[in-house]
């Protein structure tokens, strides 16, 4: 009876919205927990932990992630708002932007062919599809972005947000690793590659950084977003022609 | 904040409805960002209220990607296939877009900075 019991109320909660939006809150507050825990250690980040105990427990109770999303679209939808308000810390260093516009132009050009080219180069060494490489290339885009140009040349855009994801969080576990090593201190260029490299995760990382951090990571997420839309048409026939 | 809320969500509206009708390769809220930036210069910056809820929102920005990030598990077959020269792809081509971008802007800051 009792067990009976458990598995309506499972059938009823399972249904509903609440369960999904639940977990991912509380499964995002105890992985901020032990990211802060560890002194916010970069290696430690809050979106894989939280992703990887829900992929864990979605799994584990056999939940589609269709059911899931219907409770988590809560959380996916503030993503929009979030993204026009980062114009706010942007505007907070216009002085700063206005004067380095010519350089970080001159960057943004290098950096974002740098992680169309190398991507498909990599990945067409190494014997990856056709699909797979275009799906591969605008990776360091904002998702809806890099879905965007995937579908439209041809590649899998279910693949390329995972990808892009997959991208995001490594990006922002290993750039203080790299800037240390490369002796990079300046916020600014820290902030400008994590946004151009890593897009809102980086970004998102950034933020814990620093404002001046996260406001150039804002400024190299919303133009690289824009440069990659026109590059990668333009640069497909050059790399498909190279890495035959 | 309720003002700053529909603020944000009209500027996405705006950038959506931009997009779309011009057809420009851009999402809305990425426009939207872009609308409001404008917006932000001509009017000489947000008020108070815009000011807190940004920070509201932004300061927990990675919490948003949590739900996208576990549609990875939609691809389980997609990336047992190929997932080697994929992963390694990605973690090499990322560093070099971190290494690449970091080196050029401090060079020429740098030399910026010894010229003038």
């Amino acid at each position: 009876m009792i067990r009976h019991d458990f598995s309506g109320l499972w059938v009823y909660l399972s249904a509903s919205p609440l369960l999904g939006l639940t977990l991912t809150l509380i499964a995002y507050l105890g992985a901020w927990q032990l990211h802060r825990r560890t002194g916010g250690h970069p290696l430690v980040n809050p979106v894989l932990i939280a992703v990887l105990v829900l992929v864990g427990v979605l799994w584990a109770t056999e939940t589609p992630y269709d059911t899931y999303f219907d409770g988590a679209q809560f959380v996916h939808f503030l993503l929009g708002p979030a993204t026009v308000a980062l114009a706010i810390p942007l505007y907070g260093q216009l002085q700063r932007l206005r004067a380095m516009a010519i350089p970080l132009g001159i960057t943004l050009l290098c950096g974002a062919a740098t992680a169309i080219v190398v991507a498909w180069g990599a990945g067409a060494v190494l014997g990856a599809s056709e699909a797979s490489l275009i799906s591969l290339a605008p990776k360091s885009v904002t998702t809806p972005i890099a879905m965007a140009v995937a579908e439209a040349l041809g590649g899998l855009p279910s693949l390329t947000a995972a990808l892009v994801i997959m991208t995001g969080i490594f990006g922002a576990m290993v750039a203080q690793g790299l800037f240390r090593l490369l002796g990079t201190r300046d916020p600014a260029v820290q902030g400008f590659a994590m946004g151009l490299a890593a897009h809102g995760i980086g970004t998102a990382r950034a933020f814990q950084i620093s404002a001046e951090t996260g406001a150039f990571a804002a400024l190299a997420m919303a133009t690289n977003g824009l440069l990659t839309a026109l590059l990668t048409p333009w640069l497909l026939p050059w790399l498909s022609r190279w890495f035959a | 904040m309720l003002n700053a809320i529909t603020l944000l969500l009209v500027f996405q509206l705006a950038g959506e409805v931009i997009a779309r009708g011009l057809g420009i390769p851009l999402p809305g809220p990425v426009l939207g960002m872009a609308l409001l930036f404008v917006a932000l210069i001509l009017r000489g910056g947000p008020g108070k209220n815009l000011q807190a809820t940004a920070n509201g929102l932004l300061g927990h920005l990675s919490l948003l990607f949590v739900p996208a990030g576990a549609g990875i598990m939609l691809h389980a077959d997609r990336l047992a296939s190929e997932w080697q020269a994929l992963l390694a792809a990605l973690v090499i081509s990322t560093l070099a877009a971190l290494a690449v971008s970091a080196l050029v802007l401090t060079v020429i800051l740098r030399r910026r900075g010894s010229g003038s």
